[in-house]
């Protein structure tokens, strides 16, 4: 019952296309997450799904409601967390909770259980005003508040960006644990390396258009060409060189390596160890790595 | 109408903690009201008289004499032609001139009054002030001389006897203060919470969009009424003003007048994303709303187009209730009319209001 269907939704800004027929099912209590770059089209999404903005064509439901015409029980039963900080920085920790639980006619001791795991780490700050927090306090005082009237899903735009690794990492515990009370959850992030952690994703391209919807694991086993890692001494001329080798279909820096496809990998490889020491390169290694998911992206755009 | 109450409490909660509002709010406008009365008064003094006597009589003298006991004008220039006089005026030595013919005394003939009108207050006061002093001097010639001098004129002021402009300048001062907290503060408010974004939280709740803004108005609403209070005392304290009508009729009045500018505030907020927007459109709209009120200039004296632009002003409608009911008296029933117009700016500019939110 409290899936997200969103069949063919379309948007656009003026003649900036936001989303180009986007269709996806999220199940009931599902950690759903939505990966895409800066413009992808993932806000427009959820403020789309969050009844704030309309969609240009095509039909959404959330819990089984119609984000057109029954808006007003939506918001009953989502919780939101935008992309900014947009709670009262001028108000206190302790009054933003109880603020938007009384807006949802409820009480935080009514439902602190459901937020007492992520409340008890920002209560020593509950008289510190909003703005005064530290970014990762900020995102849980924001997750709170977001899940304070006990929603049935939860919207989380980019709720990492900006945020240390730590953090990071413990956030997406705390969704972890929200995911088993039942709650499904869509989540949006521009690191790739959080993907691994969601049910499903959905690898959304700029200008809205949705490239794959699969597991983690399933959208890395799609990735069906050997994946080699390359590192030398000097790393950027290696990346001109092997992008100007003859062999070579695609390669992009990642971190302390460079990942390389090739065209033919088996004759390739063997001649690309003598070419890269004739061009002078030390410390060459090549070895074969699995796909991650920010290749599968690379590699679908 | 419990979430009301959550809304509003937080509002007063967040206007108390803010470091700029409360001050705004309460510190300029008293500061306007004890500063302003002083400085726009028309009351022209100190005006630098240029004399050219060519009669040297005693009548001259008198004349003179009866000219700078007055307390308008000092002499500043003595000059013996009207050339020379003039360069006075020329030199800023000089404002006004008057000019004694040679055979005052005997004939009584014509003065002339030359008056610099680069400042037209100044030019216009000053000549207008040494004609009734001179008509006075008439009067007291003619009666010394036993010579008919025909009808003479005298004027008493009503409503304010003693042409005192701070009775006027503060009633008026105090309906210009409920406008800007009426009009530009809510309007700055609730852009601000489109640009800190805190809106879009507050969109997704279950709160009805009426219920957002009315807990936006409420607010300014209470405190225009606060302010009023108190504009009211310092008129009393300092300016020993209180309305020889009743106050009833008055807070009735700024119960109404405020709904008006707070819907036009809404309207503001409705159309500007950010601060700098709302406060630009705010001040325009107040500014000439203020310049064409009558509270400087009357609005008789503006041009006709300019007093038919003045028929959609509200401030100039309050401001003429403030004014009748603080000097004359008047009663709620002799400003029945007034109180139609102010209900339909009331009704106007919320209405406005809606249309403009309902586009979004």
């Amino acid at each position: 019952m409290n899936g997200v269907h969103i069949q063919n939704i379309s948007k656009k800004y003026g003649s900036v296309t936001a989303l180009q027929t986007i269709s996806l099912n999220i199940g009931d209590g599902e950690l759903f997450g939505l990966i895409g770059p800066d413009g992808a089209g993932k806000t427009t999404l959820f403020r789309i799904l969050t009844t704030l903005l309309l969609p240009d064509s095509g039909s959404a439901s959330v819990c089984g409601l119609d984000i057109i015409k029954d808006l007003k029980e939506i918001r009953m039963r989502v919780g939101y967390m935008p992309g900014r900080f947009s709670l009262y920085q001028d108000l206190t920790v302790e009054e933003n909770l109880s603020f938007f639980a009384s807006v949802f006619n409820t009480t935080i001791a009514d439902n602190y259980e459901l937020v007492r795991d992520i409340y008890v780490q920002i209560e020593p700050f509950k008289h510190r005003r909003a703005g005064k927090l530290s970014g990762g306090m900020k995102q849980k005082l924001a997750l709170c508040c977001a899940l304070i009237h006990r929603p049935d899903v939860l919207f989380l735009d980019e709720p990492t960006t900006g945020v240390d690794p730590v953090s990071r990492v413990e956030f997406w515990d705390m969704l972890d644990k929200l995911k088993r009370q039942g709650i499904t959850i869509l989540v949006s992030t521009p690191y790739m390396d959080e993907a691994s952690r969601c049910d499903r994703i959905a690898l959304l391209m700029r200008s809205g258009v949705c490239l794959s919807v699969d597991t983690p694991e399933g959208i890395r086993r799609s990735f069906n060409k050997p994946l080699y890692a390359v590192r030398a001494k000097n790393m950027y001329p290696l990346l001109e060189e092997l992008r100007n080798y003859e062999g070579t279909l695609s390669c992009y820096a990642f971190g302390d390596s460079h990942h390389l496809t090739l065209k033919s990998y088996k004759k390739d490889i063997i001649h690309l160890q003598s070419y890269l020491k004739e061009k002078g390169f030390t410390n060459v290694t090549i070895e074969s790595i699995e796909a991650g998911i920010e290749d599968c992206f690379i590699n679908e755009m | 109408m419990r979430t009301l109450r959550y809304l509003i409490e937080k509002e007063f909660k967040q206007i108390r903690r803010d470091r700029f509002l409360p001050r705004i709010i309460f510190m300029i406008p008293l500061l306007q009201l004890l500063i302003l009365p002083f400085a726009a008064n028309f009351e022209m003094r100190n005006i630098n008289l240029g004399v050219i006597d060519l009669d040297h009589s005693v009548y001259s003298q008198r004349l003179i004499d009866k000219v700078l006991s007055s307390g308008y004008f000092r002499l500043t220039d003595v000059s013996s032609s009207y050339e020379e006089g003039l360069s006075a005026i020329e030199d800023d030595r000089a404002d006004i001139l008057l000019e004694i013919p040679a055979d005052f005394e005997k004939n009584l003939s014509t003065l002339s009054i030359s008056a610099n009108a680069i400042n037209g207050t100044k030019g216009g006061l000053g000549s207008a002030y040494l004609s009734s002093i001179i008509q006075s001097f008439n009067t007291e010639i003619g009666n010394i001389m036993s010579v008919p001098t025909g009808p003479t004129i005298t004027s008493t002021y009503l409503y304010n006897p003693h042409l005192n402009y701070k009775n006027y300048m503060v009633p008026g001062i105090i309906v210009f203060l409920l406008s800007i907290i009426g009009g530009a503060l809510s309007a700055l408010n609730i852009v601000s919470e489109k640009e800190k974004g805190t809106i879009e939280q507050i969109n997704v709740t279950p709160v009805p969009k009426v219920v957002f803004l009315l807990s936006k108005l409420i607010p300014f609403w209470v405190i225009g009424l606060v302010l009023l209070t108190l504009g009211s005392l310092i008129a009393w304290l300092v300016y020993g003003l209180a309305p020889v009508g009743s106050f009833a009729t008055i807070y009735l009045f700024a119960a109404i007048y405020l709904i008006a500018f707070t819907g036009l505030g809404l309207t503001i907020s409705a159309v500007s994303s950010t601060q700098s927007q709302a406060m630009f459109t705010a001040f325009f709209f107040l500014i000439i709303f203020a310049l064409m009120s009558g509270l400087f200039t009357p609005i008789n004296s503006m041009p006709e187009w300019a007093q038919k632009v003045t028929l959609f002003n509200p401030i100039r409608y309050f401001i003429d209730v403030m004014r009748m009911v603080y000097l004359k008296g008047s009663h709620f029933a002799d400003l029945t009319h007034y109180f139609f117009i102010v209900c339909l700016f009331a009704i106007g500019f919320n209405a406005l209001a809606i249309i403009a939110y309902r586009k979004r």
